[in-house]
């Protein structure tokens, strides 16, 4: 199966962020683990400063290709890799690179919110301690400005000494992703943020997003087809380990080229 | 009797048949220790804690060997808790899943079920001649600490493998090296298990006696260790002394003892009750 993805010509676009280089290059991308082929060679461009969101029933294979981004498979045993990824220009799986410098520059939040056993200043403030940031003044400003981003600031700022653990589901979320500003990325992986969160909580991480992309890059991996179509700007549909196909939300979700994606989008299977 | 009756008498006698297997060590426990208390606690006194070894038996205090127990018990954990958890954590986070590390993790749990004795001549041939410590504290703690290390070993990993593995995610994508995982939140979050598995082995180690018995431990020794190259005799040995002597009083010397040497193992055993409760709690 050929995969398709939207080619728009670098002279014809109007919105000048998108005549930026792309922030993240996809080449030809192949996944196994151990013998399961779990992505069959994907090409696909991220834009700076959007939402891009990865639809697709379980098993496609999209939260795979989203953990290539800040090589987060590497702990997966029997995970091997062929092709390209390049973000800011640089690729990310050549020999030399620094893992740990790739993962300031990009940060992940998860499924489930997984804050550390410890307090919530010292959640967000852990991404500064790895660096050894000591600068208690620093670390503590870069505290307070990260959970005002996630406006969590008017919720805690009376407890900051408290366990994280005691938040509620949806607080600790809106932490995590506090947690992983701190660390000032320029690109932010989403891996399901909100599917275990309630629907007000889904709301305010999803409100939380829309601001975050004037910022940072996000990518978004999503089983809820309506938050696909309210937050993002582009949206990639995976099905079989391909990616079946890449454009405008908007396209996608009215005028899909694809039949497959259209029997996703309207429920017909997945 | 149809089949509801007959399946409610099983389910009753199942109960009764569990309760009593339930009781029989519980009871059994419960007269020893009963029986070593009316043996004796009169026995006990501050001249009993303080005295040193004689041959009469009202004069005859434990002081020597408790001291004794006292240094086993630091040496060992000195030696064995760093070596333990290190390779704990070697053998849970570096260390690959192949063959080799298979073959490695039946042996370790293996060497938990050596009997203790053989772990004895081990250090009688290691650390006694070819090393030449002698029968010294060193050479005991070093023997005891080969023969707990599967078990704190063990215990680490169990520890480290209940850390939730989104912890560890969450670190590594906030730009940690390996290292700084584990220090910052894999031991942290294991540590109740750690030294709840820790403090176990160590009261196994405290009540052990055929090991140090082959290293060299002494029956009677005149004064307290004050070196780890020092002679020295442990209170198990003190009390397979006594017992073995036929005057009444070294009978009730010997229970004396036994509850001194029990009371050392009951307190070490809560804590590590109490660390265990905690660490659950922490990471609910």
């Amino acid at each position: 199966m050929e995969t398709v993805i939207e080619q728009i010509p670098l002279d014809k676009i109007v919105d000048p962020s998108l005549k930026k280089k792309p922030k993240i290059e996809v080449k030809d991308v192949k996944v196994w683990y151990d013998d399961f082929n779990a992505i069959k060679g994907i090409d696909m461009d991220i834009k700076p400063n959007t939402v891009t969101a990865f639809i697709g029933p379980s098993g496609c294979g999209k939260s795979t290709f989203l953990r290539l981004f800040n090589r987060m498979n590497d702990y997966v045993e029997g995970f091997r890799m062929e092709g390209k990824i390049k973000v800011n220009g640089d690729n990310i799986y050549k020999k030399k690179i620094n893992v740990e410098e790739l993962r300031k520059e990009i940060g992940m939040v998860f499924q489930k919110p997984n804050p550390f056993p410890k307090s919530i200043f010292d959640n967000v403030a852990y991404g500064l301690k790895l660096q050894g940031i000591t600068d208690k003044e620093l670390i503590e400003e870069r505290v307070i400005d990260c959970l005002k981003q996630v406006a969590l600031w008017d919720e805690v700022k009376d407890d900051l000494k408290k366990s994280a653990m005691a938040l509620s589901g949806g607080q600790q979320q809106r932490l995590c992703i506090a947690r992983t500003l701190a660390v000032q990325p320029s690109i932010i992986l989403m891996d399901e943020p909100t599917s275990a969160l309630d629907p007000i909580s889904t709301a305010k991480v999803e409100e939380l997003i829309f601001k975050l992309k004037e910022k940072y890059t996000i990518v978004i991996v999503t089983h809820n087809m309506q938050q696909a179509s309210r937050i993002s700007d582009y949206t990639a549909f995976f099905y079989l380990g391909e990616l079946i196909e890449y454009g405008k939300t908007k396209t996608i979700f009215t005028n899909p080229e694809k039949q497959q994606t259209e029997n996703y989008i309207t429920g017909r299977f997945g | 009797m149809n089949s509801i009756q007959k399946n409610r008498i099983y389910d009753q006698a199942f109960k009764i048949w569990g309760i009593g297997c339930t009781l029989f060590g519980l009871i059994l426990l419960a007269v020893f220790i009963g029986d070593i208390l009316i043996d004796g606690i009169m026995r006990i006194d501050w001249a009993f804690i303080i005295d040193l070894p004689s041959r009469k038996a009202e004069k005859a205090g434990i002081y020597t060997a408790l001291m004794g127990s006292i240094w086993i018990l630091l040496l060992t954990t000195v030696i064995a808790f760093p070596i333990g958890v290190a390779a704990g954590v070697y053998l849970e986070e570096y260390g690959k899943k192949n063959k080799f590390s298979a073959i490695l993790e039946i042996n370790i749990s293996n060497l938990a079920g050596v009997p203790s004795i053989i772990y004895g001549l081990l250090g009688l041939e290691v650390f006694v001649r070819i090393m030449g410590l002698g029968a010294s504290v060193l050479a005991g703690s070093l023997t005891l600490s080969l023969l707990i290390l599967p078990i704190i070993i063990v215990a680490t990993r169990e520890a480290i493998k209940a850390v939730p593995k989104s912890i560890k995610d969450a670190s590594y994508a906030l730009g940690a090296s390996k290292w700084q995982t584990i220090w910052n939140q894999v031991l942290p979050a294991s540590s109740g298990g750690i030294l709840t598995g820790v403090i176990l082995a160590l009261s196994r180690a405290v009540g052990e006696t055929a090991p140090l018995i082959v290293v060299g431990a002494l029956a009677y020794v005149p004064f307290a260790p004050e070196s780890p190259m020092d002679e020295f005799s442990v209170l198990p040995i003190q009390i397979f002394n006594w017992i073995s002597r036929p005057q009444h009083g070294f009978i009730e010397n010997a229970a004396a003892a036994i509850i001194i040497l029990l009371l050392i193992t009951f307190i070490m055993n809560g804590v590590a009750v109490y660390f265990r409760n905690k660490w659950q709690k922490k990471l609910k």
